[in-house]
């Protein structure tokens, strides 16, 4: 294995910019990796070699007469397969895309652009961000570098797959109900959910519009604070972007430490029932922590056993509407009747049974339901009202301490088969601890924070909505205790594939 | 489960039919055992959001957007139709909306 490819982001970033290496070295360093590790992961839909290839070579010309470039160009980074991408195939892991190639651009696929990251291709994903686990994709599942017999998780399962298996140092996943912090967890990564609305949704194919955020992630909490302060910012083309200027999150997570700060355990969310190792794992980082200097209180957010309830609602009514731009008609798949009379409605019709999988038709016709007259106060009415539930208790918790911690997930990875994955609402429960933060439009990081059983777990800080930057000065600590205390998760994680 | 959670295969052959998704007899039938499964597990919603509780619909308040009206570059016709399932003339090919009469 190349030693460029387990260097971290920010590594390479330097080395770089000190002449070390070559972009072009450094992506063809990671693309060999792709092309031997794919087979096992499955982490890519697409990998765009050329493109990639491209970039690097402009960067280094351009470094090389002194001219002033990005922090971070050079470094190869992947974009889940959700992140529209003009001239390159955008499929959401639907056959309903399978052919399709954006005539434009997404903010985010821009500013990459702009910054001259080599993007080295596009992840797997449950289908239209829909799942827990990247096994609901039409081009087929992800495995986890841990263990391939085990879920990376998902929807952002390829994004995560990738960086644990020092496929690319960076990726971009999408984080609608806790598909980037979750799968982050389950491979030993790091997550990132940003303030809703501080990163541009323009060009992100939309599954739940009010929830869902992209979220930057990393091998480690500096790079994913990196990679955020590149995607943030203000864009005119997407209604709810934020106006507010970028935080130095990097800086914020390298130079802050954890004395005086107070790290609230979510009284709902401290582990009970969850599996052993993983509740350990938690009380061990929290233990971390203290000794390092925060202060660890518990907090009551007595909405959040709700929260789920109500996600599973207003997520699928959103679903319902956003996916009836596909319908045959302008673009995507078109399938016409096996049998009666060839109309608009019953091309739809046909187009839509062939081209959405189980789990998405499963979404869309339980937020039709919830939509329906007749049972909309009862369900979706009631859900928003959970919505503002929650959004109390987070304001209120968040009046006695800096940030909120939780276990990320209740389980480490699922094995492929368990019961349990085949269960729709089992798989819901996963999401528990995630959800609460999308609902609210607030920050959640996920870290590793040790090991169950040989499989990672993940540690879940949220901090208060447009303040990303105090989950930073608590994540970037933390993750240097932990790794201080001998909780080097990236370690093994190295060690066990250099190997394989 | 409740009485009002559970979830008929006629129902959601209705919801289907709503959704523009043809489904067959199996499908139907497996679907109405998640609706209700799931239905049932999040009807508890309704026991803490009373009169009182306002709604949100969103994490950020909204207002309407609009930018001046200007003329700006969009897609060509050629953009636009280059994903289409069908196309002709500059149009696209859709099958047929209205009926015979």
């Amino acid at each position: 294995m190349s030693e460029l490819i387990t260097k971290s982001a920010l590594e390479l970033a330097a080395g770089l910019k000190a002449g070390e290496f070559s972009s072009v070295e450094v992506t063809q360093a990671h693309l060999d990796r792709i092309h031997a590790t794919e087979a096992d992961f499955g982490s890519f839909i697409t990998v765009t070699d050329d493109l990639a290839l491209e970039t690097a070579t402009a960067v280094d010309a351009k470094r090389s007469t002194g001219a002033n470039v990005h922090a971070l160009a050079g470094v190869p980074v992947a974009l889940k397969d959700l992140v529209v991408t003009e001239g390159v195939a955008t499929t959401a892991a639907s056959k309903m895309l399978e052919n399709w190639v954006p005539p434009y651009e997404s903010t985010v696929h821009n500013k990459v652009k702009a910054a001259g990251l080599p993007v080295l291709g596009k992840t797997n994903l449950d289908e239209f961000a829909m799942g827990s686990t990247t096994e609901h994709s039409a081009f087929g599942t992800t495995r986890n570098p841990w263990n391939l017999e085990h879920v990376p998780g998902g929807s952002s399962g390829g994004a995560a797959a990738a960086l644990a298996g020092f496929q690319v140092p960076l990726s971009v996943g999408t984080d609608t109900g806790g598909s980037v912090r979750q799968p982050a967890a389950f491979t030993g990564t790091v997550g990132v959910k940003p303030t809703y609305g501080s990163i541009s949704r323009f060009g992100i194919i939309a599954m739940a519009s009010s929830l869902d955020q992209v979220g930057p992630m990393g091998r480690n909490v500096a790079d994913a604070a990196a990679l955020h302060e590149l995607l943030a910012g203000h864009d005119p083309l997407d209604s709810t972007s934020l106006p507010d200027p970028v935080a130095g999150f990097v800086s914020a997570a390298q130079t802050s430490d954890l004395r005086g700060k107070k790290l609230g355990v979510i009284k709902q969310l401290r582990g009970e029932g969850y599996q052993d190792g993983v509740r350990d794992a938690f009380t061990a980082a929290l233990d971390v922590a203290a000794a390092a200097g925060a202060e660890i209180v518990e907090v009551d957010c007595p909405s959040i056993s709700y929260a789920l309830d109500a996600y599973y609602l207003i997520m699928p009514s959103e679903v319902s509407s956003n996916l009836a731009r596909y319908d045959g008609m302008r673009y995507g798949l078109r399938m016409e009747p096996e049998s009666g009379p060839v109309t608009a409605e019953t091309v739809m019709a046909a187009t839509r049974a062939a081209g959405f999988g189980d789990e998405v038709k499963r979404r869309i016709i339980l937020g039709t339901y919830a939509l329906s007259a007749g049972y909309y106060d009862a369900y979706y009415g009631s859900a928003q009202k959970i919505r503002t539930l929650v959004q109390n208790d987070f304001a209120k918790a968040f009046e006695s301490c800096d940030v909120l911690v939780s276990p990320t997930a209740p389980t480490t990875a699922l094995k492929f088969g368990a019961e349990a994955a085949s269960d729709p609402m089992a798989l819901y429960l996963g999401d528990v601890a995630t959800i609460p933060a999308n609902l609210a439009g607030i920050p959640g990081l996920s870290l590793p924070a040790g090991l169950a059983d040989g499989l990672p777990v993940g540690f879940q800080i949220l901090a208060p909505a447009r303040e990303d930057v105090k989950m930073y000065e608590v994540a970037g600590p933390l993750e240097a205790a932990l790794e201080a205390s001998g909780t080097r998760v990236l370690d093994t994680l190295a060690e066990g594939l250099t190997t394989k | 489960m409740t009485e009002s959670s559970a979830i008929t295969p006629e129902q959601v052959e209705h919801l289907a039919s709503l959704s523009r998704i043809a489904m067959g007899a199996d499908e139907l039938k497996s679907l109405a055992g998640d609706l209700s499964t799931i239905l049932s597990n999040v009807a508890r919603v309704n026991e803490v959001a009373g009169d009182d509780v306002p709604a949100t619909s969103h994490p950020i308040a909204l207002s309407n957007v609009l930018r001046p009206d200007v003329v700006g570059e969009t897609l060509t016709s050629e953009q636009a139709l280059a994903a289409a399932p069908a196309s002709a003339d500059d149009k696209f090919i859709v099958p047929q909306i209205l009926g015979e009469e």
